[in-house]
């Protein structure tokens, strides 16, 4: 399939990506030659084959429902971020 | 590895391989170094000795840690511009088992950012050059701490092999990398990248290091809900028992690898994930699936089989590296071993279904990094859409962006079926091959990559020249099993070869244990 300019520009925006014009061009240019190689699974023969989402050979593994201290304290958390202000992350406006 | 004592101190450890590390800092090796915390800890263990109390089994060790994992020395980036800043609060599960058993981190590698990549070119701190040859690569994306072993700064170094990471860098630089078993050490504490692939493993010069680091880090984690139960000095115990001849070890071996371990638990198996032709999910039936080859009790009257892949014989792979396989083959053969050629059709889609799945989780794992609780916010913007887009867009490298764009497009409505399902698909007949290929043999040996080290520069601008470094490393990866990438020898040029030992699951040991036929 062709990737054209606006597919590239969707794909920026679901991926919360502001590009550069260039990088348009050129994303476009290496993604189009990636889908063609990926594309190559097509010759595959998957009739009736399950899908296999994960390879760990365990499921539901539980711990008890309480609440873990993992050791780390909220201002030690806050203190990451770029801005906080009265125990909150500070971010500009929203609306 | 040499551990400290009354004689040998930590801090002379320490300190050697500090100066080591700048003696070569024209690598490009680490990212940060901790000399003062590194004495600091060094002499806290040389009290302990003189005090004449227990240390631990790595007393004094020095190493070096891939710079994705997390612990409070010095900043975590993962090589990455947007992790920028970043001093984690917490520590890696394996970085604590290390150190409590007395190993000293030294510094940080480098990697690929967020270990996209196969050169280590992708960091946002440039390349780390080849331990043998200054104009080649690193390989990736555990570039840096590949050459920290080759290079012999350290005793032994971290890494995360997501489709390779591991095991190309190590046989790029000629020292042993090991992908072990999905599940088998804890993730907690290491930056994610595809969570469905993702593994925890080391370099090393020997295998013994290589076992003796295993039975350190490997086990289950409260604080990683995919982590195995213990099996690996289950193994351990069992093999131990019998090293006095040659072929014994790994004869005795062979029946837990073939078969299911007596001490599996019916807790252990309630997994089902290998599902039949109908669809119904069947238990797993020990490390090597279901229906093992051979029954258990004969397994000590056949021979060991090793596994060849007839697919990977072909000329997109160097002939040094063809021949180095066929030397070690011949030397299996003269030690009484089987040599067995596979056919494994479906390992040929196993990189386009890579390249589908692997980016699909990057884009879900990366979509983290927006710039407002750590690492690194652009103040281009002013409103809150665009913190992220520019935060993002300015943070991450073009190979980042490639795979999570590329993940976007492999799960957007209209074209899930057709890459995103179709590779799970294929991921399936992935795994079935193995699970077969392991009735017929006991291990599987392989090149690592098509070719040796390459030139500084010749791929990173090729996305898909680079993609297909991994074309023979990245089966391993979707179907969970275990590689280990062993030294195999010099081209003419005076490059290392490297081969990759392949075992069922949770073979981890009996691996380690069978390369040292290799040798």
């Amino acid at each position: 399939m062709e990737i054209k300019r606006e597919d590239i520009l969707h794909l920026a925006s679901l991926s919360n990506l502001s590009l550069t014009d260039d990088e348009v061009e050129s994303l476009g240019k290496d993604l189009q030659g990636i889908i063609k190689y990926i594309s190559q699974l097509d010759e595959l023969d998957t009739e009736n084959v399950e899908p296999t989402y994960q390879v760990f050979e365990m499921e539901n593994v539980w711990r008890d429902d309480e609440v873990v201290d993992q050791g780390v304290s909220r201002e030690e958390l806050l203190a990451l971020s770029e801005k906080s202000r009265d125990n909150q992350i500070e971010v500009p406006k929203v609306l | 590895m040499k551990t400290a004592n009354k004689t040998v101190t930590a801090e002379r450890l320490v300190r050697d391989a500090l100066e080591k590390a700048e003696h070569f800092r024209e690598y490009n090796i680490f990212t940060y170094l901790d000399k003062t915390g590194a004495i600091q800890k060094a002499r806290e263990i040389d009290a302990r000795i003189a005090r004449g109390e227990k240390v631990g089994r790595l007393a004094g060790v020095p190493y070096a840690l891939k710079d994705n994992f997390l612990s409070p020395e010095g900043e975590t980036t993962a090589s990455a511009h947007i992790l920028e800043g970043f001093t984690s609060p917490v520590t890696a599960t394996v970085v604590e088992r290390l150190e409590a058993e007395g190993a000293i981190m030294i510094g940080r590698t480098n990697l690929d950012a967020f270990a996209h990549g196969s050169s280590t070119e992708n960091s946002y701190y440039g390349p780390t050059l080849n331990a043998y040859d200054t104009e080649r690569v690193a390989g990736g994306s555990s570039g840096g701490s590949a050459v920290a072993v080759a290079l012999d700064i350290v005793e032994f170094a971290t890494g995360t092999d997501t489709g390779g990471s591991i095991r190309q860098p190590a046989s790029f630089n000629g020292v042993y990398g090991l992908k072990p078993t999905y599940g088998c050490n804890s993730r907690y504490g290491v930056v994610a990248m595809a969570s469905s692939t993702d593994c925890i493993g080391f370099f090393t010069k020997t295998p013994e290091d290589m076992d003796l680091l295993m039975s350190i880090s490997s086990g289950q984690d409260p604080k990683d809900m995919t982590t195995l139960p213990d099996y690996y000095s289950i193994s351990a115990a069992e093999i131990c028992s019998s090293k006095g001849v040659r072929s014994a070890a790994a004869r005795e071996v062979a029946p837990a690898a073939r078969g299911r371990r007596p001490e599996e638990t019916s807790e252990e198996r309630t997994g089902s994930f290998f599902r039949d032709d109908d669809g119904s999910a069947t238990s797993v039936d020990g490390p090597a699936g279901r229906a093992p080859r051979g029954a258990y009790l004969d397994a000590e009257m056949e021979k060991i089989r090793v596994g060849v892949i007839k697919d990977f014989d072909n000329e997109s792979v160097d002939n040094e590296i063809r021949k180095a396989l066929k030397a070690k083959c011949e030397l299996l053969e003269s030690k009484g071993y089987e040599i067995v050629e596979l056919e494994m059709p479906a390992l040929k889609y196993a990189l386009a279904a890579y390249y589908i799945i692997v980016p699909a989780e990057v884009a879900s794992n990366l979509s983290r990094y927006d710039g407002v609780r750590y690492g690194f916010r652009s103040d281009k913007s002013d409103d809150l859409d665009g913190l992220y887009e520019n935060t993002r867009n300015e943070g991450f490298m073009p190979e980042n962006k490639r795979r999570i764009m590329i993940g976007n497009f492999v799960l957007s409505s209209g074209f899930y079926d057709a890459y995103f399902l179709k590779a799970a698909k294929a991921r399936t007949l992935i795994v079935k091959a193995y699970e077969e290929a392991f009735q017929k043999v006991d291990y599987i040996l392989t090149p690592v990559s098509p070719s040796p080290a390459f030139k500084l520069g010749e791929k990173v601008n090729d996305p898909i020249a680079m993609y297909l470094e991994d074309v023979m490393s990245v089966s391993l990866n979707l179907a969970g099993v275990p590689g280990l990438a062993i030294p195999a020898g010099m081209t003419k040029a005076g490059l290392p070869i490297g081969l990759q030992l392949v075992g069922p699951r949770r073979s981890d040991k009996q691996l380690i244990e069978f390369s040292k036929e290799l040798q």
